[in-house]
């Protein structure tokens, strides 16, 4: 007799969801909110505090593409997804978008059909170790026992590596971030090897950071970015173009601060214009408000703002620019114009 | 010659002794030793070590428990207030207790609402659980599981109002054409349920509140152990029915009805839960209509359903392997159809035979539900892997999570068999 | 069933199909029928039109492909050039592995368990009592992680070893614990080495011959040879000797600490240790009340029948009460070691490499192919499950009650 329970739950389930078309962006504006795949929690990129409040740079730029379609960077669900459920999560469509520091290769863009949208962090594989196991060099670990994340392509890079530089080690597969960080503490592994980023941010998270270091080898090129289902273009454009306007933003001097003083009238750069919507139509033909980079960019702040609130140099993460300076400071952050 | 005798011998005692006491080895605390304890030489060896095992447990738990602190904000900070002392840092419950019980996500100040469910479970189940309670409580218990879907996922009233009409309806219906035939009636009060629903969800679309009463609350948002008891509750009264079909159907003399209901208890019995979590995880998604997307507790709700069902309806079939043939004999030469035997006759004492199965299965069913936090979705255990031990605060707490997590299992499970075996006893009675 | 006479026959009408008892069973059987054809046909064009929106096809090609990942046990050969077949077979053997050493162990805890459980010292069956009922009523998965947690946790790390003071030393030179796993001595077999391994399975063979031998005479002539003592010296004494006539060839290789690790001796993964730990005294929780079930079965009478018929307490547990109890507890027994196949799968919660974690995950995320994966993962634990089912069909048909 109970049997109603689930027919209530599916109907529910149906309504709610309704029958989605090929439209991602009508089906988000439909529904009100933003289903966006993040990680089950790694401080500085995507974790829920105290309250269950999201916060991170992977969640900036969820809010970031929320407040570009609604005008409100809390439209968003997110939803925690590991190694393993994320590609699932994105292709059966339970996520609208994936910011969960996921490397852009060849294979995910090509066979697993996803559309990665742009890079918003260029990382590269390193290794983590105690100070006080004396090692300077990832070549000196031959026989170590190492900690990796399943289902990335950490450990495949890690297996061409140690292959490569005809080394032994003992893998240790761990499911989540959190356990890493149990076994290492704990002595299990001698190393914990995962993008350089997220080994700062499990670090940030010791109690003594500085009994850590991190090896100079970078051992892969991690293009770390947000992407979508593979052949809805104008919905991949909606993410791409909002990532842009973050980068643009910082490039052009656009900040969270100066964002409405700057569109509430047009100015003399106008590229600054056609961005806010005080000049063009970009924003109606990506099929948003004109007013949506404005809303991007004062959701979180633009790529740079982010950066430092959230990975930065004066966060306990303390991640440098490098790479991920702009261009004009010799990083490889660079948008296309918006033009 | 008495009273010479007296004289005579002086020996020889007047009055009456008082009674002793037996011998101190033969009474009380020692008797009870000798005769439990220490009967032979293996005996007293083995009392001696469980003796020195409980003593080594209880010397390094109790300090541990005794001394546990309850009111820091860290694990840092209590290993301060401890300074190097055996204690527990039981403050990791008090600050993230919340958290363990109803997920992070839960809107905090919607607690009451599962809270409330979780009480009124027991109103509903204890007309089930113990019959001599006024038959009439049962209303309650067909009311509740729309009330708790409410109560716990809010949002309007009309969707289980509707879902709970459209069951009504279809009784109805039902009602008024079983005496024509059961599978007329049957299929009859399916087809006016469905109409109602459908009616139902349009009308609810239209007249639904912007506002509702109760704020609607998604079913990601679902964690903690609130998540276990849906997760146990639903899947167990949904895979009731479902099992006693399948244990008929696997009883059944027509092969194609029998093959197919062999062919899907042995499947789900034969491949492990995980497997079939990871199906509603990745897989299930494939095998829906596209653009149809359900929620992945809805997913895993259906998938947990027909895996307790097939184990049901293998203690269901045992029970009516049980009954005497001359059962199923009398409610023929009584003229029974197949209908009216099962539903008059045979499934009420098979039923019967089978609760302690049943009840062993729920048990089970209720501990596999931890299974999901493999699937990265928080509940108990998916909370205190996750959030709370990679928290920068209780980063490197195991003993009193994982102890905490055991005993809301404990009590619940211990409970629930303690209950099985009182009723095994009581069902018992009318067997001699 | 008021009227005796068969309906007429030869005047089939098509209201017979849902009237008539003799025909309706095919009118049902042939719409289950077609509801199963269609729900099947609607699953399968679903998944078909999902895949080809997705761009994706069904494909068992990826199994040939290189793995590219390592494993950390490997009881064959295989390194991250392999193909995810040879992965997946890795898998395979080590939920083998894990099986069977968590249902050996399980037998022996649930046993004791259950004998103890029946006991007359009171503290030792209330401590069992406690043992069974904290151990069924917790789910594994929390009793998995709690020992992991333990033997990562509690255990010193290789590290401790080390320098000339160190903080933990190895157990007789000969065993290290570790939060890496246990170290044990390893034999190495030289070239007379598997002689002695030979002669000592001829031994254990020529014990069960011997005592079948006893049984045999004892049944046909009532002469009770001795068992114990010559089953004693058949296991040690031609082993023994053999090891020294052929100059000890079987040596222990000791583990010992070279760089990050242990090296050499055999080396017993903490992930393996948590779960063979963890699911046998889990399971053998279970095992002790289907133990205390079967010796509470037998009825009172037989024991003291076969006491008044003179036998020891001994050899009234042996010859009486055990065959029969045996009889009970055997199917919920293998029902148990179904279970702990099952179970196994929870490998991935301590990152045993097992076939979930092998083809259910690494092989599934790197490649992608999620259906094709979980199928054969259903496929290969289906297919244990139905041996498993077989051989408790062919063993109750063995000893079920011979009426005559």
């Amino acid at each position: 007799m109970k049997k109603t329970v689930l027919f209530g739950a599916l109907t529910v389930a149906g309504l709610a969801a309704g029958m989605a078309s090929a439209a991602t962006l009508d089906d988000v504006k439909a529904r009100g909110s933003l289903n966006c795949g993040v990680t089950t929690g790694l401080v500085g990129f995507a974790s829920p505090d105290a309250n269950g409040v999201w916060d991170g740079f992977d969640v900036g730029v969820c809010r970031a593409v929320a407040a570009a379609i609604f005008g409100d960077p809390t439209a968003v669900e997110f939803v925690p997804t590991t190694g393993k459920t994320r590609f699932t999560a994105l292709a059966s469509g339970e996520i609208d978008m994936l910011a969960r520091n996921t490397t852009w290769t060849f294979s995910r863009d090509v066979d697993l059909k996803f559309e990665f949208t742009g890079v918003n962090y260029y990382d590269g594989q390193g290794f983590l170790v105690p100070k006080d196991l004396g090692v300077s060099s990832a070549k000196d670990l031959d026989g170590a026992t190492v900690c990796i994340q399943t289902g990335t392509t950490t450990e495949l890079n890690l297996a061409d590596f140690f292959r490569s530089n005809n080394i032994s080690y003992d893998p240790v597969p761990i499911e989540t971030n959190a356990e890493g960080q149990q076994q290492y503490l704990a002595g299990a592994c001698d190393v914990y090897t995962t993008d350089a980023s997220g080994l700062a941010s499990t670090r940030a998270a010791f109690e003594n950071p500085g009994d850590h270091v991190l090896l100079p080898e970078i051992i892969s090129k991690e293009p770390l970015g947000p992407l979508v289902r593979h052949g809805d273009n104008d919905w991949g454009d909606v993410v791409r173009w909002t990532l842009n306007a973050l980068i643009t933003a910082e490039e052009l001097g656009v900040t969270s601060a100066n964002v409405s003083d700057l569109s509430a009238a047009p100015t003399d750069n106008p590229e600054v214009n056609r961005l806010l919507g005080t000049e063009g139509e970009l924003g109606a033909m990506l099929g948003l408000e004109a007013d949506w980079a404005k809303n991007a960019i004062a959701a979180g702040g633009n790529y740079g703002e982010l950066f430092e609130k959230n990975i930065g140099e004066n966060t306990p993460i303390g991640l440098a620019r490098g790479l991920n300076a702009q261009w004009t400071e010799g990083g490889l952050i660079y948008s296309p114009p918006f033009r | 010659m008495s009273d010479m005798h007296a004289h005579s011998a002086a020996y020889v005692r007047t009055e009456t002794l008082p009674e002793l006491p037996p011998p101190a080895s033969e009474a009380g605390v020692v008797k009870w030793m000798r005769e439990n304890l220490f009967s032979s030489i293996p005996n007293s060896i083995l009392t001696l070590v469980s003796i020195y095992v409980i003593y080594q447990v209880v010397t390094f738990v109790f300090p541990w428990i005794a001394n546990g602190i309850w009111n820091t904000a860290s694990l840092a900070e209590c290993r301060t207030v401890l300074d190097g002392a055996t204690g527990a840092c039981f403050s990791v419950l008090s600050d993230r207790w919340n958290q363990l019980l109803f997920g992070f996500s839960y809107p905090p100040e919607h607690y009451w609402r599962p809270g409330l469910a979780f009480i009124l479970l027991f109103v509903a189940a204890a007309p089930v659980m113990f019959f001599d309670l006024p038959r009439k409580l049962l209303i309650f218990t067909g009311i509740y599981p729309f009330l708790a879907f409410w109560l716990i996922w809010g949002g309007t009233i009309f969707t289980p109002l509707f879902a709970l009409v459209g069951l009504i309806v279809g009784y109805i219906v039902y009602a008024r054409f079983v005496k024509q035939s059961f599978a007329m009636g049957f299929f009859g009060g399916v087809v006016a349920a469905l109409i109602t629903w459908f009616i139902g969800g349009y009308i609810t679309d239209a007249i639904a509140p912007a506002e509702p009463f109760l704020e609607a609350v998604q079913s990601r948002d679902m964690g903690g152990f609130m998540l276990n008891m849906i997760l146990g509750v639903v899947c167990v009264s949904l895979s009731l029915p479902i099992g006693i079909v399948l244990a008929l159907g696997r009883q059944s003399d027509m092969p194609i009805i029998k093959w197919i209901c062999v062919v899907f208890i042995e499947f789900i019995r034969g491949v492990p839960l995980i497997t079939l979590l990871f199906v509603a995880n990745v897989v299930l998604a494939y095998f829906l209509p596209p653009g149809t997307s359900f929620d992945l507790i809805l997913r895993v709700i259906i998938m947990i359903t027909m895996f307790s069902a097939a184990y049901i309806a293998e203690v269901i079939r045992g029970g009516l392997a049980a009954l005497p043939k001359g059962q199923y004999e009398a409610a023929d030469s009584l003229g029974l159809d197949y209908a009216q035997a099962m539903r008059l006759i045979i499934l009420p004492q098979a039923l019967k035979i089978s609760i302690p199965g049943i009840v062993n299965v729920a048990v089970g069913l209720f501990k596999d539900t931890t299974l999901v936090s493999v699937i990265s979705m928080f509940d108990l255990v998916g909370m205190i892997r996750g959030p709370i031990l990679s928290s920068t605060d209780w980063n490197g707490v195991y003993w009193e999570l994982f102890m905490a997590a055991s005993v809301l299992f404990f009590v619940v499970c211990y409970g629930i068999s303690q209950y099985s075996q009182w009723l095994e006893r009581r069902l018992a009675t009318d067997h001699r | 069933m008021t009227s005796i006479t068969d309906p007429p026959q030869g005047s089939f009408r098509l209201s017979m199909l849902i009237n008539d008892t003799r025909y309706r069973s095919y009118t049902f059987q042939f719409i289950a029928l077609v509801a199963l054809i269609g729900f099947m046909a609607y699953l399968g064009m679903n998944l078909v039109r999902n895949l080809t929106a997705a761009g994706l096809n069904i494909s068992f090609d990826f199994l040939g492909d290189p793995a590219g990942y390592d494993i950390n046990q490997r009881p064959i050969e295989y390194d991250s050039q392999s193909s995810h077949l040879r992965a997946s077979t890795v898998g395979i053997i080590n939920t083998l592995i894990v099986a069977f050493l968590a249902c050996v162990t399980a037998t022996i805890f649930g046993v004791i368990a259950g004998v103890l459980r029946l006991s007359n010292n009171w503290v030792v069956s209330k401590l069992m009592a406690i043992y069974v009922e904290m151990f069924r009523n917790v789910p594994v998965l929390i009793w998995i992680i709690i020992i992991f947690s333990i033997m990562t946790v509690s255990m010193p790390s290789p590290r401790a070893f080390r320098g000339d003071d160190p903080s933990s030393s190895m157990l007789f030179d000969a065993f290290a614990f570790t939060n890496r796993g246990v170290y044990i001595p390893k034999p190495v077999f030289d070239s007379g080495g598997w002689i002695v391994v030979a002669v000592f399975i001829l031994s254990v063979i020529g014990i069960f011959a011997y005592r079948r031998y006893a049984t045999k005479k004892l049944y046909a002539t009532g002469q009770l040879l001795p068992t114990f003592w010559p089953t004693v010296a058949m296991f040690f004494v031609p082993v023994l000797l053999f090891y020294f006539i052929l100059g000890r060839p079987i040596t222990l290789e000791y583990p010992s600490l070279q760089g990050f690790n242990f090296k050499d001796g055999i080396q017993l993964r903490g992930s393996l240790i948590a779960l063979w730990f963890a699911l046998a005294i889990y399971t053998g929780a279970f095992i002790a009340e289907n133990v205390r079930a079967g010796i509470q079965a037998i009825s009172k009478g037989q024991t003291e029948a076969a006491a008044s018929l003179g036998l020891r307490p001994g050899r009234i547990m042996n010859l009486v009460i055990l065959p029969q109890a045996l009889r009970v507890i055997i199917p919920p027994l293998i029902s148990q070691y179904l279970n702990i196949t099952k179970n196994s799968s929870l490998a991935i919660a301590v990152g045993y490499m097992d076939v979930t974690a092998t083809l259910g995950g690494i092989t599934l995320n790197q490649t992608g192919r999620a259906i094709e994966a979980v199928l054969l993962l259903m496929l290969f634990y289906l297919t244990i499950s139905l041996l498993i089912s077989a051989v408790m069909n062919v063993y109750n048909n063995s000893v079920k009650l011979k009426e005559r």
